[in-house]
């Protein structure tokens, strides 16, 4: 048997009380991935999702799929001989704001195998027909060096993968570009 | 199993001028290929959540019943093999019978139901089935396009077993003439149209109580690739 996969069907404006019930009242908890005893460097990843001409969108909804600060996935495929961090949660959700600003509360994911750390992010909003996928790498991570991901990326847009140090301490800061001339880079998984 | 890679050609593309919001928001630089990793091969379970019965009954989430058509969705998901997805999270909303979501920023001049929130969640069982009891959702207007109206729909979140499995899609209505007028079930390419929308059903309709309605869905499956260590 070989089935047609259902189509994509974007999110619509108006998933918040269904997918992300705290945007109403600020409420960030869905984005808090690393609990009070989780291991590892904590930092916020400040996420800015921006349109063709550079505006905020305000009502896309963001996932962060990543690894603990050990490199594994809470996940019955990751055959890794380590234990998850139990205090850690591995994904994350979270709408913007009227700033097209969402913030996570997670830690820095550790190396997982040959792979710079970094984290899987899901992009949805309404004007977007399917979702749309990219990764965070840390600016300055010596691993992105030779991370075999960012190596399929041509040279010029890397730099749309990076997150930066923000102004605060631990504070991770990626825009993230949906079209225009510095769109994100977007990849087929 | 899984094909390694969704087939773009059953799939709308970002970019569709119709629907209009998707010129300022569709990327257009072409998509990097990823061969997956252990993050594309693991992803978020959700297989032990509590999850309570009014989450899957939508008309019992309040003290009073909702007005409108009584109607159970149910389905399986499987994978593009037809194995079923057990233990799988579908999060579905969707407006009233009046075409009205309970949502602060929806500014359609139609009636809210205190009685009807439209949202709710399951896990899929042993066999990738679930079933929802819910009241049939109402058209409404957009600003898509001069007298733009969605044809009525009720929205389906799933995350299958792993990163690349997640998706989201509109379950339509079998013979709703709305469909033909609207560009985002149009941005569909045609021969996938068909699996986007519900069929009426008798076997599952109950007799005196509620209609039913067939909705079927077809995700990624687990990822058979080996793991590189």
């Amino acid at each position: 048997m070989d089935l047609i996969h259902t189509a994509n069907q974007p999110i619509g404006p108006f998933y918040h009380f269904a997918l992300t019930p705290g945007w109403e009242t600020g409420d960030n908890s869905a984005g808090i991935m690393a609990g009070p005893d989780a291991r590892g460097e904590r930092g916020r990843v400040v996420v800015r999702v921006l349109d063709r001409d550079g505006s905020p969108v305000t009502n896309a909804m963001i996932e962060l799929w990543q690894a603990d600060a050990g490199g594994k996935y809470n996940h019955p495929a990751d055959k890794q001989e380590k234990a998850p961090d139990p205090a850690f949660h591995g994904f994350g959700r979270l709408a913007t704001d009227d700033q097209g600003l969402c913030v996570f509360e997670t830690v820095k994911p550790g190396q997982v195998q040959s792979q710079a750390p970094h984290i899987n992010v899901s992009v949805y909003a309404p004007g977007l027909l399917r979702r749309a996928v990219t990764r965070i790498y840390f600016a300055g991570d010596p691993a992105n060096e030779s991370d075999e991901i960012l190596s399929l990326v041509p040279e010029d847009r890397r730099p749309t993968l990076l997150a930066r140090q923000g102004a605060e301490a631990g504070e991770w800061r990626f825009d993230l570009h949906l079209t225009g001339p510095c769109e994100t880079v977007f990849f087929d998984v | 199993m899984s094909k390694s890679r969704l087939d773009l050609a059953n799939q709308p593309g970002y970019a569709y001028e119709p629907y209009h919001s998707t010129a300022k928001r569709a990327p257009v630089k072409p998509l990097i290929f990823l061969p997956h990793t252990l993050t594309e091969r693991t992803g978020p379970v959700f297989g032990d959540l509590p999850i309570a019965e009014t989450e899957h009954d939508l008309t019992r989430q309040h003290a009073g019943e909702p007005l409108g058509q009584r109607m159970i969705v149910e389905g399986r998901v499987v994978d593009e093999e037809g194995n079923p997805l057990p233990r799988t999270l579908i999060e579905i909303w969707q407006t009233n019978a009046a075409g009205r979501y309970t949502h602060r920023l929806d500014d359609f001049r139609a009636p809210l139901d205190p009685n009807f929130n439209g949202h709710g969640r399951i896990l899929t069982d042993e066999n990738g089935k679930y079933r929802f009891l819910t009241i049939k959702p109402g058209a409404y207007p957009w600003n898509n396009h001069p007298n733009a109206w969605r044809p009525a729909h009720i929205h389906f979140s799933l995350f299958g077993p792993s990163f690349v499995s997640r998706f989201m899609t509109q379950m339509y209505f079998e013979g709703d003439p709305m469909l033909a007028y609207d560009p985002v079930f149009l941005a569909i390419p045609d021969q996938a149209k068909h699996r986007v929308i519900a069929s009426f059903d008798l076997s599952l309709t109950e007799e005196k109580w509620a209609l039913g309605y067939r909705f079927d869905l077809v995700l990624r499956g687990p990822d058979a690739t080996p793991s590189e260590d």
